[in-house]
């Protein structure tokens, strides 16, 4: 695993809404690794998405408020950098895929030429190499050049999220940002989807921050993994050690929920309640509500992250293992 | 497209029937004796109904509308009470009139209220986004007469630049232009700008502009086409509504247009000269309904594919044995 190349430091980002700030983002951190594929998993509403669309500043302001904290990419604060220079690094640097695919493509455009806008965009080169390399690209994730000039409607699910992924790395992009590329597909279409993107990782070397609450995606895909909950990070480490010894009680919640087939289990496990309102977050520990484990002192503060074992990080005064 | 071009055209047959149709028996239960009208409160009984024999009024309903959409067929629209002169030239006389109108003021509202919208969508809860919806309400709230009134007294009599009425040369068009234009102008900014806001917040304006594009790229290309759409379809709904006659406009400004005659004549109870404008005034509504579609399909490729015979999309799709029962039925 090489350099650290992007690290986040410190981020909050707040939506401030007529009625009410929502606190999305608090205080997180994060380094990802040339070549490293991190997960971020959590509910739906922990923040995962807006954490990814800071990065490439392209959250809705208003009502986004990036409070505190830098995004440093190359050495450089993302943050800081002038609009021009974003212009640069978008889609060239750092690529995207959106989390629907049936609303990510312009539903007016050519499929084609929307891959080569980007391509157009980010290399100085003639509109008919541009058009060339993005047949390849399609060519790339499973999809004839000859549909090149047809439109995002004539295209099922699947095919589309194809040819988001075909526009996302059709710059060989440094980092990825993958915003649930596969929720909504179909399984089928999901197992293609991943075993394309896990191809395509290993032939350009790119990094990848996988969004997911598919704790599969997850096993299948990535080297390390942070739990989000309600705007922080939970618990930090690989993935091999996530998975042997999760210690945050919600991460053990997490895994518990999932069914096993070979336990006679008849019922499901969920965690018990729901997500704190972002709008109001209790001043303590954020899971305390729905903690097992839960004691006086949670309520009151909210614990620091700790590294309990080497590259593993908790954000617990109770961290460890299935009791 | 073609076919689908042919068709709506077809299909404009019966609608004109039916329209026609409606518009004779709403004539035949309105009160009023176009011959009495025409003839005066001094005139005998006996003149009074041999002028209804001559005009063929007292012939039962069917057999008027009969005699109507016969002569149509033939080219004939009627002469007009009144002025005893063809209706069908009057019309095209006339029609220029509202026609200059009709296209002048709806370029200058699509000049002002585009830009307008976009300014005010784009600079969402700015001081800019609320002066242009102030603006556009004021515009969208005042009487129409009223504003053209304005205007004859600003520019016609306090500063005597533009004539307050009548059409002599080019500067007796500017005022009522103008003030047909200050409505449409805000209508067609309230429908950009809503549309415009709709459209960027859409999924794939943030994939655009994660590709690295530019701002004015983003909002143009890619956010002002899908945007369009529905402003197309207002300024083509205003546009025809004007070509009836921009009524207002036409008779504060004395402009000899469709919509004095057309007024004229239902006072009158002018039955050839309300049946002849309706019937033109609705042909025209129809192809410019069409021709808004037609952009409709060019601008969006969904709706094109819409249009497309299931023949062409059978050769698109190059399958041959399990089209073939299809084949027959579009063949049909």
């Amino acid at each position: 695993m090489g350099d650290v190349l992007l690290s986040i430091k410190n981020l909050s980002i707040e939506y401030h809404t007529d009625k009410a700030v929502v606190y999305a983002v608090n205080n997180i951190s994060l380094d990802v690794r040339h070549g490293e594929t991190i997960g971020l998993v959590g509910e739906t509403g922990a923040g995962k998405t807006t954490i990814a669309k800071s990065i490439l500043r392209v959250l809705p302001t208003p009502p986004a408020v990036v409070k505190s904290g830098e995004i440093f990419f190359d050495g450089d604060d993302l943050l800081k950098t002038s609009e021009h220079g974003m212009k640069k690094i978008r889609g060239n640097k750092i690529a995207m895929i959106f989390q629907d695919p049936m609303t990510a493509l312009n539903p007016i455009e050519r499929v084609g030429s929307q891959i080569a806008e980007a391509i157009k965009q980010h290399n100085k080169i003639s509109r008919a190499e541009a058009e060339r390399r993005a047949c390849d690209m399609l060519e790339m994730v499973g999809i004839p050049g000859g549909r090149f000039s047809e439109y995002p409607h004539q295209f099922s699910g699947g095919m589309k999220q194809r040819v988001v992924i075909a526009m996302a790395l059709a710059c060989k992009p440094e980092l990825l940002l993958a915003d649930e590329p596969t929720t909504a597909l179909d399984v089928t279409i999901q197992a293609q989807v991943l075993e394309m993107m896990h191809d395509l990782k290993e032939r350009l070397g790119t990094s990848v921050v996988m969004i997911t609450h598919d704790l599969g995606v997850v096993a299948d895909l990535c080297d390390s993994v942070a739990v989000v909950y309600a705007g922080e990070i939970v618990e930090q480490a690989s993935a091999d050690d996530m998975f042997e010894s999760p210690s945050h009680p919600y991460t053990i919640g997490l895994f518990g929920s999932l069914p096993q087939l070979d336990s006679t289990e008849r019922r499901l496990k969920p965690i018990k309640g729901l997500m704190p309102d972002p709008t109001n977050l209790p001043a303590g520990c954020r899971f305390c509500e729905r903690c097992p484990r839960a004691a006086g002192e949670c309520a009151q503060a909210a614990p620091e992250m700790r590294e309990t074992a080497p590259g593993h990080f908790v954000k617990c005064f109770y961290p460890g293992g299935e009791e | 497209m073609i076919r689908y071009v042919v068709k709506r055209l077809l299909m404009m047959i019966p609608i004109l029937l039916c329209i026609s149709f409606f518009v004779m028996v709403l004539i035949d239960i309105t009160p009023g004796d176009p011959a009495r009208l025409l003839l005066g409160n001094t005139a005998t009984e006996e003149k009074i109904e041999s002028l209804r024999e001559e005009w063929g009024l007292n012939d039962p309903l069917p057999v008027r509308y009969g005699r109507f959409v016969w002569n149509i067929l033939h080219g004939d629209f009627g002469t007009s009470y009144q002025t005893k002169r063809p209706v069908a030239t009057e019309m095209f006389q006339r029609f220029p009139y509202t026609l200059l109108i009709a296209v002048l003021s709806l370029v200058l509202s699509v000049f002002i209220g585009i830009p307008l919208g976009v300014l005010a969508a784009t600079h969402q809860y700015t001081i800019w986004d609320n002066v242009a919806i102030f603006l556009s309400l004021i515009a969208v709230s005042m009487p129409g007469f009223w504003f053209a009134l304005l205007l004859i007294r600003y520019f016609g009599v306090v500063l005597a630049i533009l004539p307050t009425s009548g059409i002599e040369d080019w500067k007796g068009w500017i005022l009522p232009t103008v003030s047909l234009a200050l409505g449409y102008a805000a209508i067609i900014a309230r429908q950009t700008r809503s549309n415009l806001l709709e459209v960027i917040r859409q999924d794939y304006i943030t994939t655009a502009r994660a590709k690295g594009l530019a701002e004015g790229r983003v909002l143009y290309l890619h956010a002002m086409k899908n945007a369009i759409i529905p402003v197309v379809m207002i300024v083509g709904s205003i546009f025809g509504a004007s070509l009836g006659g921009a009524l207002i406009a036409e008779i504060v400004f004395s402009v000899p247009g469709l919509g004095q005659y057309t007024l004229s004549g239902l006072s009158n109870r002018d039955y050839p000269v309300i049946q002849g404008s309706v019937l033109i005034l609705s042909g025209l509504y129809s192809v410019i309904i069409l021709v808004i579609d037609l952009l409709f399909a060019l601008i969006d490729p969904r709706i094109r594919s819409q249009y497309s015979s299931k023949r062409e999309k059978i050769r698109k799709k190059g399958g041959v044995a399990a089209n073939e029962a299809e084949e027959g039925v579009a063949a049909d």
